[in-house]
């Protein structure tokens, strides 16, 4: 049948962070083109483990494009060919019969592979404790309508929030840089009224702890971009970077 | 043991802030001196994460995600409701109140829903002042609208992503907490058993996931913050990783477990299209707010949608319940779709699907406006399924979305285990038998922000700080029964895989104890669920070690407890001999087909107490009294 088709695919196995890696090839019959990228790997995964081999490790959890867990090279790409789509959005309509795909973990030293497809992203979690918060406790909020924002601003911060967090915008860069991950959180706060008393010192801690992790520079590829499932747009690199020289300046 | 359910005395608006001032509180310089362990960290386990630690107490937060932010409640679309009639139209803590014990279907604790209701509205300016871009008017203040089961506008919300922005809010309070060292985070850790100390919650033991060690941790308290447990039923609009592994072992070391049967079923989410199908994705209820639910009025029709004339439609929610029309509460829309389908009316390919038609809307307001509202639940939706919805109806069909049922807890959400707190979806206190769209997100921000913050301080002031530590033998005895377990999955070496063993059971759950239940099928299935169990303990195959990264050994250590759990929820439902909110008993129903309720047999909440292995659970009773609302039938008409 027409809605079924046969695919290679060409894995990069890893047993654990120190280990050597090499790709693996599978074959892979009659996928059903209705299902998702990840659901085709849960069907070879049911079958190697029926044939009692080691199942590919992926990170994946909400599969609904939102909880930025999950993520693969494909075919080079990160997430796959579709713009603006999560691996786990992706489905198998977008690729046809015979079709060799290789799949590789986003690769970069400051996300080191944990197993098969999975890297460890808590250097992502340490940016956001330096400074990626506005410090209200709880309970000490005003009314809600008591600060207004004009629409533009809001819906500006929030283009900014989208940010799920999923690294394929370091996967992506040459530099293996973090700076649209950082700059989306800089600018979602820094848009609001509510975010300017922590400004200037969000951004430079923000930006510190990005370089101790040991992320790369930007050099304007504008790869994060086309790879961000969210759409985030590369104008937040832009905006941080003054912010992060305006706070450098005067203070 | 009898249920104590400790509701404040007096007027039921004035309960809360008496109750506030009568707790007992901690003094600023000794809170340091308590650690309070926190399980899970979405919405309700950050919150109070967060809020605990600017107290000044230590926190431990523990999750099974590589990040805290990658917890489920991040995919909660709609909005988030709060009783501040910035509309103007007629809402009010009363009303916000009202309307969720009656959208509960009078299975709720009064008591509990007000004070809900009263926090409610701090939520919203707590949010606000994180910075949760929350949509806004061009006057630069927040915009609201409607959900099911209100006449009234109060939901806010940012596009369709409410629960992301919301959890990401939470999520910066707590990693800002991190940084000031009142949090330990604990990530990629899955707790595997509760410790009880001289019967007080003491502890956990966890499995760190990356490395496969056995860890034991101590605390002053422990809070379960760590959701519902839709995927009992396999697949269920709940992320992949979800499960009721940490109640079922907080339930089997002692704690009663509150109204298993009442899981909620989603209306609007996209039909299966097959047997690989992984998981369901929900549409927004927003999209009733425009969207029309409709099918052919001939049994079998196949005729392209814009090829069926209006005349040979059924707009069946319409039809019968004009004054709520498409926004009938969840579970009113989720029968009556199954009741389409059963008719043999149902559309696609496989006849388990109603459309969900916009048409009429773009006609009045034009396709930029829907676009505005809606833009990114249809790009999702042409994404998955290949099909435009500005051109042709969406198909929908109701899948498990939400589990009203959980550990019970007093009214200071504190389990029949002392010293063990259940927060959010967890536990099963606000929502009686159905819940309210934009309610889970409200709940689960309510406990943790503004609840536990003071109702654990009551509870702390009358122990000894540090006076467990993880090396005495309640800790080394429950570490070696995990240790135990993870062995034996191991072992058995068998031929199918969890997953197989996941989708029998689900299947059977659905199709016994899913939108419509009868004591025959559920006799049936407490009959094979045993079975399946057996099988499970003889033929499972798990692959790879125990000292590394294997998400198929964590799978199987979930299906495990769900193949327990799975047996408690159909007990329950069959206990339960009346229709309400989400549990529909065939037996039990008006000559209109609606749920009828049996106040003068089943006005209590059933929690079931854990007797031993393979031993029935015994249920106690708690009685439900109504002062503020007189006990009705529902009527959405």
């Amino acid at each position: 049948m027409s809605d079924k088709i046969n695919l290679t695919l060409n894995v990069w196995r890893q047993k654990s962070p120190k280990s050597a890696g090499k790709f693996e090839e599978y074959e892979v019959k009659d996928v059903d083109v209705n299902s998702s990228f990840l659901e085709m790997i849960d069907v070879l995964n049911e079958d190697l483990t029926k044939k009692g081999q080691d199942p590919i490790e992926f990170d994946h959890d909400c599969r609904e494009g939102i909880c930025g867990t999950c993520g693969a090279m494909v075919n080079g790409r990160p997430h796959g060919p579709l713009k603006n789509t999560t691996l786990c959005q992706l489905h198998m309509r977008e690729f046809k019969n015979n079709e060799t795909i290789t799949l590789e973990p986003f690769r970069s030293t400051s996300l080191p592979i944990v197993k098969d497809l999975v890297v460890d992203r808590s250097a992502f979690d340490n940016i956001i404790k330096s400074g990626g918060f506005i410090s209200a406790k709880t309970g000490s909020g005003q009314d809600a309508n008591s600060i207004l924002i004009p629409k533009p601003d809001a819906d500006d911060a929030f283009n900014s929030a989208q940010c799920i967090g999923c690294s394929a915008c370091v996967a992506a860069c040459p530099n293996a840089s973090a700076m649209l991950f950082v700059a989306a959180k800089v600018n979602h706060l820094a848009k609001l009224p509510q975010g300017q008393a922590e400004r200037k010192s969000r951004v430079k801690n923000m930006v510190l702890a990005m370089d101790k992790s040991g992320f790369g520079n930007c050099s304007n590829a504008y790869e994060c971009e086309a790879a961000c499932p969210k759409g985030i747009s590369v104008a937040n690199i832009a905006a941080m970077n003054k912010d992060f020289m305006k706070a450098g300046i005067f203070s | 043991m009898d249920l104590k359910s400790n509701i404040p005395e007096g007027a039921i608006s004035e309960k809360w802030t008496n109750h506030k001032f009568n707790m007992k509180l901690v003094n600023p310089a000794n809170k340091r001196k308590y650690t309070v362990i926190v399980v899970g960290t979405g919405l309700a386990g950050s919150s109070a994460a967060a809020s605990l630690s600017e107290l000044g107490y230590n926190v431990n937060a523990f999750c099974f995600h590589e990040s805290p932010r990658r917890a489920h409640s991040i995919a909660a679309q709609g909005g988030i409701n709060a009783a501040k009639n910035y509309c103007n139209d007629g809402d009010s803590v009363h009303r916000l109140f009202y309307d969720t014990v009656k959208g509960g279907d009078f299975r709720s604790r009064e008591a509990n829903v007000h004070r809900l209701s009263e926090i409610s509205v701090n939520i919203i300016d707590q949010c606000v002042a994180q910075g949760v871009p929350f949509a806004r008017d061009y006057g630069g203040l927040l915009d609201n609208r409607s959900f099911g089961g209100a006449q009234v506008s109060r939901t806010f919300y940012a596009k369709g992503q409410t629960g992301q922005q919301l959890l990401i809010g939470a999520y910066q309070a707590m990693m800002k907490e991190v940084n000031k060292g009142g949090v330990t985070l604990f990530t990629s850790r899955e707790m595997m058993e509760l410790v009880i100390v001289d019967g007080k919650a003491k502890g956990i033991i966890v499995r760190n996931l990356r490395t496969g060690k056995i860890e034991r941790h101590s605390a002053d308290a422990v809070i379960l913050a760590t959701g519902g447990y839709g995927n009992a039923f396999y697949l269920s609009t709940n992320a992949m990783a979800c499960n009721v592994t940490a109640a079922w072992r907080a339930h089997k070391k002692g704690a009663y477990f509150a109204n298993p049967c009442y899981t909620q079923i989603h209306p609007t989410c996209i039909p299966v299209h097959g047997d690989h199908q992984s998981k369901l994705t929900l549409m927004s209820e927003s999209l009733r707010n425009d969207g029309r639910v409709w099918v052919p009025k001939k049994k079998g029709d196949t005729r392209d949608p814009k090829d069926i004339p209006e005349n040979e439609r059924d707009y069946y929610l319409e039809r019968k319940y004009p004054s709520f029309g498409n926004l009938v509460p969840r579970d009113l829309a989720s029968r009556n779709a199954k009741y389409a389908c059963d008719e043999g009316k149902g559309v696609g390919p496989t006849g388990l699907a109603v459309y969900l038609d916009f048409a009429a809307a773009i006609e009045r307001l034009g396709e930029n406006t829907i676009r505005a509202r809606y833009g990114n639940l249809f790009e999702m939706y042409e994404r998955i399924t290949g099909s435009d919805p500005y051109t042709s109806p969406m198909s929908i069909y109701p899948a498990i979305h939400y589990t009203m049922g959980g550990l019970w807890v007093d009214y200071n959400l504190e389990s029949n285990i002392p010293g063990l707190f259940v927060l959010g979806e967890a536990n099963f206190s606000d929502h009686g038998a159905n819940r309210l769209g934009a309610s889970a997100l409200m709940q689960g921000l309510a406990d943790g922000y503004f609840v536990i913050p003071y109702t654990i301080g009551n509870f702390l002031a009358d122990e000894t700080p540090g006076a467990c530590n993880a090396d005495q033998s309640e800790f080394k005895e429950a570490e070696q029964e995990v240790i135990n377990r993870v062995n034996t999955l191991l072992s058995i070496n068998g031929k199918r895989t969890a997953d197989d063993f996941h989708r029998e059971l689900g299947m059977l759950l659905w199709d016994k104890c899913g939108m419509s239940r009868n004591a025959e099928g559920l006799k049936e299935a407490l009959e094979k669920i045993p079975k399946i169990r057996e099988e499970f303990w003889k033929n499972l195959k798990v692959p790879g070690d125990s000292d590394n990264l294997n998400s198929s050994l964590e799978k199987a250590g979930r299906v495990a407890d769900f193949l327990e759990f799975g047996e408690l929820m159909v007990r329950d439902a069959l206990h339960r001999e009346e229709s309400c909110g989400g549990h529909f008993r065939e037996e039990s129903q008006t000559e209109e087909g609606e749920a009828l309720r049996q106040d003068d047999k089943f006005c209590y909440v059933g929690a079931w107490e854990h007797k031993g292995e393979n031993k029935p659970q015994e249920l106690h009773k708690e009685k439900l009294e109504y002062s503020a609302i007189d006990l009705a039938q529902r009527s959405y008409k």
